[in-house]
Formats: structure tokens, sequence, C-alpha cells
């Protein structure tokens, strides 16, 4: 393992509507034994919406986040795809730009901070197999999702522009969460819509454009017999699942298929029970999903 | 080398389609394209493409490769299969647009969005008495979206497009910047206020996949989010997209982070109660499965709204952050 010990950035959703996956963070780290310092004093990274009327403030906010996680001299941890992006493209325009870092610094000075470029900045899952490792994942399986089918959805900014997203380095960051399904025991479920936008960013400005992209998705994948779809972005799973009755509703499909974060899928698998990570606190019940998973063998 | 290609047949005449395999010998520095046309020369004469240049300019060759749009002569099949004489490729015609015959598109909805911008620039005033001048910066910003060569990869791929054929999509919008933000177009705000539209500018959820996809480094998607920018400035602002953007933004400003209860009301107008009434259900479930942050139910900017630990601190960045702002370049002459 390259690091144990991470600075770790919630974001707003986790710390918002999705308190379930908060839980489940902390719980799974403590179980896979990673330390994380969370980083209460950090600001949202913008999401990409305040950069549409002033980038410079969300550039300056999250060299903030990244200089608070390099004075604790800590890599930086998310668990949300759309903060991942941000931070990946915000990190790549202040390296690229030495003479706007330094202006950029002069504030972070008032505070006492400063940030110098290459601070490693994972997702959860990138971290959990770059950095943790599937090989020792699978070791601690006790209950393998044998029979289960999940299909990955990986959310807009942890994929694109894969230019700034270490794709070089790291070729097979577009299949972990294929990898991290089946290192678990489940199928994967191969779909279109795994890759594609979950419309979440404009439900508020084009609602039936949103729920029809989320509506479409879910359809796919349960078409081709999914059990659940599981996400490393809780922008996503807000619009798979808190607003899958509507999406239902708009797209006239008939879906009812539970959505999971990531840290709860490795939960199931290493034998946390599920209330613990309030799985029983999602709008589309998760309950068929662990009847089936409670029919399963379990490992001795 | 070996390649494998899966490659997508449409009948023009009965409009079915199917899969034909291919396998052939072919150079190690061999791109799509080169095997494309080997298969029609010596495979199978009846497979339709389009290409010309051979060399990523023309813009005739766009087609689905392994699920994304790209040029087919830009694409080495040694970088596709990452060297695995056994991966088959699955080469198929641009999506989001008819498709005519095998890998040939009909391409007359892309001209139509690209006509619906307006895509000259349109002076007003009297003629100069010499050349028309305009800041380097200025030229090297429009650059980006010069640079585009109408391949129709980004409307292959766009994913709103695929909900909402109402969209203008990326290459139209991103012509549209190429105008807008030229200081010789003086119908800055008219067009701005147009784009804002339904179907516009604030129709596009920002999934980056034009920018991903984009063979000429065009990235759409960013003209899309400074034409955003230049709207606003110009004080459009009556629409979901502008208050979106302003309710997200001085939910940070006021707490650090984001308050999710306010950001409906605050985009469709905090008086749209037809509006508001149709989450309701929505906003009941979330509540019963405890996903309603209670904590957040005072609006941003409201004494006692919620706030992070060491908001004064933020508060300071944020004013400070004033002063990052490029100048605007001067236009002279």
């Amino acid at each position: 393992m390259e690091y144990s010990k991470w600075a770790f950035w919630p974001g707003c959703v986790a710390k918002g509507a999705a308190p379930e996956l908060y839980l489940a963070t902390n719980r799974e780290a403590k179980e896979l034994g990673i330390e994380l310092v969370e980083l209460d004093q950090a600001t949202c990274t913008g999401a990409g919406v305040i950069q549409e009327q002033n980038p410079e403030m969300a550039d300056a906010l999250n060299a903030r986040t990244f200089a608070l996680a390099q004075q604790l001299g800590l890599p930086l941890m998310n668990i949300c795809s759309t903060c991942q992006g941000i931070e990946s493209m915000v990190q790549d325009k202040l390296t690229k730009r030495p003479e706007y870092l330094a202006k950029v610094n002069a504030i972070l000075a008032d505070e006492g901070l400063h940030y110098t470029p290459g601070l490693v900045i994972k997702n959860f899952l990138w971290l959990l197999v770059e950095d943790f490792g599937l090989d020792r994942l699978k070791k601690m399986v006790t209950r393998p999702l044998t029979g289960l089918r999940v299909g990955p959805f990986y959310g807009c900014y942890i994929l694109r522009p894969s230019s700034i997203l270490g794709k070089e380095e790291h070729p097979d960051r577009d299949h972990y969460l294929e990898m991290v399904i089946e290192a678990v025991g489940a199928t994967v479920v191969d779909y279109e819509g795994s890759k594609k936008c979950c419309g979440f960013p404009i439900l508020t400005i084009n609602r039936e454009n949103s729920l029809t992209q989320a509506g479409n998705h879910i359809h796919e994948a349960q078409d081709l017999g999914a059990d659940a779809l599981v996400s490393p972005c809780p922008l996503c799973h807000l619009n798979l699942d808190a607003q899958q009755p509507a999406a239902k509703q708009v797209t006239g499909h008939d879906i009812d298929l539970p959505i999971i974060h990531l840290p709860q899928l490795i939960g199931l698998a290493i034998g946390v029970p599920p209330k613990e990570m309030r799985m029983d606190h999602h709008v589309v019940s998760t309950k068929k999903l662990l009847e089936k998973l409670a029919a399963a063998p379990v490992r001795a | 080398m070996k390649v494998k290609l899966k490659v997508k047949r449409t009948n023009p005449e009965t409009g079915q389609s199917g899969y034909s395999q291919y396998e052939i010998e072919a150079a190690e520095n061999v791109t799509l394209l080169d095997a494309l046309i080997q298969v029609r020369e010596y495979e199978d004469g009846s497979l339709a493409l389009r290409c010309s240049c051979r060399s990523a300019i023309c813009g005739s060759c766009s087609m689905r490769v392994d699920g994304r749009a790209r040029l087919a002569c830009r694409a080495k099949v040694l970088a596709i299969t990452r060297g695995d004489e056994n991966h088959e490729m699955v080469v198929e015609p641009m999506g989001n647009m008819p498709v005519i015959k095998d890998l040939v598109n009909d391409m007359d909805s892309f001209w139509a969005k690209m006509r619906q911008v307006d895509p000259f620039l349109q002076p007003e005033g009297p003629e100069p008495t010499a050349e028309y001048r305009v800041p380097n910066e200025t030229m090297i910003d429009l650059t980006h979206t010069m640079n585009c060569i109408m391949c129709g990869a980004c409307v292959s791929d766009c994913t709103v497009l695929e909900v909402d054929k109402n969209f203008i999509a990326p290459a139209a919008l991103a012509k549209a910047y190429r105008v807008v933000a030229d200081p010789r177009d003086d119908h800055e705000h008219d067009r701005l206020q147009k784009l804002s539209e339904y179907g516009g500018i604030w129709d596009c959820t920002r999934c980056n996949m034009c920018v991903e996809v984009c063979p000429k480094g065009v990235a759409p998607m960013n003209r899309i989010l400074q034409l955003r920018e230049m709207a606003l400035e110009n004080g459009i602002k009556n629409n979901a997209g502008a208050r979106h953007t302003n309710i997200f933004t001085k939910s940070i400003e006021d707490g650090g982070r984001l308050n999710e209860v306010w950001m409906l009301p605050g985009s469709v107008g905090m008086f749209n109660l037809p509006r508001i009434l149709k989450e309701m259900p929505g906003a009941l479930k979330m509540a019963r499965a405890g996903k309603l942050p209670i904590g957040q139910a005072i609006p941003p900017g409201f004494p006692g709204s919620h706030k992070m630990k060491g908001m004064d601190r933020v508060r300071n960045v944020v004013r400070k952050a004033a002063s990052l702002k490029p100048k605007k370049p001067e236009v002279t002459g």
C-alpha cells in the first residue's frame, strides 16, 4: 500500500442528502485500515457550476483545499466523481500556469497556507484499486456477492476529460468499477449507459431531459438483468436513486433498481451489516437486493 | 499484424442492420481508416464509408469505434487494441444522426443546427477605413473553435442530444462562441439572449463527452461554459440555468458548502409553485428515507443559515479571488 493515511474531503452531498455515503465511507475505511483525517474547513469544489460565472473563485477555493491537505502532509481522498474531476481540472490549470498559481498562493498566504503542485488526489475508487489493492480486498471478502448482477455507473467527471485524469499512468481507470465488482464476487452488467451522464446537473433546469437520462440508464441495466447499480458519485446517486420514482413517471419505463454507493458494495462483501451503512435509508428499497444476497452461500 | 473488425452494416433500401466481421493482415502502423479501406478494396466492395483527406483535416471519416466517436484516419489500430490482436474493434456509424448506409451518416441535422446560430460575423456601424483589428489574446482564444473541422464527433456522442433533439448540441454552440466572442461581431447581447433559451447553453449537462471525443481540441463544453459566463455578464439572468448558478455560488459564499434544499426553489424561481409542487412527492420520499438535510432549512444569505467552520477565512478567499480575473483585452483601431 502506497498511502494508508489520507486527508478526507467528503464533499457536500455526503454531508447533506446522502448521509449514508458518509457513514459507509468512514466505516469501510476503518475496516480496511485506511486512516482518514477529515478536512472540516474545506469548501465545495464548485462542481463546475461556480466555474460558469466565477472560475477564479473556484480555483482559489480548490487550491485552498489542496493546501489544507498539504498542511497535514497527506494525500487527498474524495468520494465524489464530480469532486475528483474538478479537483483534477484545477490541479492541471494551476500546474500549467505558475504565475497564476503564485497569485492564488498570495491569497492563501493570509491564512498561512500554500499549495505546491504535485498533491496526490484520489477518489475512493482509485485509492481502493491503486493503493489498497484488489488482491488484498479479495482476501478480506467474507461474503462474496456471488450471483449478484451489478452495473457500474461512473459519473462523468471521473472519466472525462481523460487527458487530465492520469490515464497515461493508470490506463485502466475507466474499468476500475468493473474490476471492483468482480473482486467482490459479483457479476458485471455491461450496459451502454455506465459511462454516460446521469442528468443530475440539469435537474432543476431541464427536468424532463435530466430524468429521461437517468430513467434510460436504469431501464437499460435492469433490462439486462441488473440487481443494482453501484456508483462512486453521490450526485449520480441522487438522480438515479432519489429521483428514480420521478424518472419512472417521466420515461414510462417500469423501473425499480436499487442504487448503491461504492463503499456499501465493499461493506456488503466484507460482512458489514447493511443497516450500519444505512442501506435502509435509500429512496429505492434495497430489500430485494439484500434478500437475494442473504440466499447466497457465505464463505466459511 | 492481425486486425479484427466488427462493422455495423445498414441496408439503405430495407433499413435493416446487422454486423459483418472481418479479419485482415495489416502493417503495424495502420490506422482504422487504412484497415477499413483495405476491407473495402480486398474483402467486401459493398462496405460504405466516407473519407477524403486521410489527415484529420476534412472531417469526413467520423465514426464510432468501441462505442466512442472518432476520426478513423486519426485512430491508430495499435492504440485502440493496446496491442491485443484478438481485440475485435466494433465500428459503427455516428450516433444522434440518421444512417444512410453502413458507416455513412446523414448530416442534415448537423448543418441545420449550425445554421441556427447564424455562424457568421455581423458587424454594425460604418465600414472601417482600414482592416479590423482584434487583440492577440482574443484571436488565440478563438483559435480553439476555429480548429473545428465539423466532423460531427461531438454531436454523435452528445448525451443530451440523445434525449432531446431540440438541443443545439456542442458543435454549433462552439461555433456560436466563435462569433459571440469575436469583437468584430456586434450582436453579442441578442445572440446570448437567444442562446439562453430552451435547447441552448443551459441545457448542457457538462458531461465532458464532447471534450473527450473532439479530435481537434475544440473542447466544445468549455466554450459553452464561456458562453454562460458571458450571458451572465450581459445580465441575461431570467432563466433557470442562470438562477441555478447564482444560488449555487451564493450558497458557497454564504456557507462554504452547498445548500441542497434551496437549489430547487432558487433555480426554478422562488414563487414558481407549480414547478416546486412537482418535486413535492420526491421530496417527501427523500424525507421518509431520512435524506432531507434539515440543517439546511434556512436559505443561504438569511440569518441562521447553515455555515461551515472558519467561514471568515473562506470569505477572504472569495473576496480576493476577484483580483484573479483576467483583464478584458482592449480593442484598438
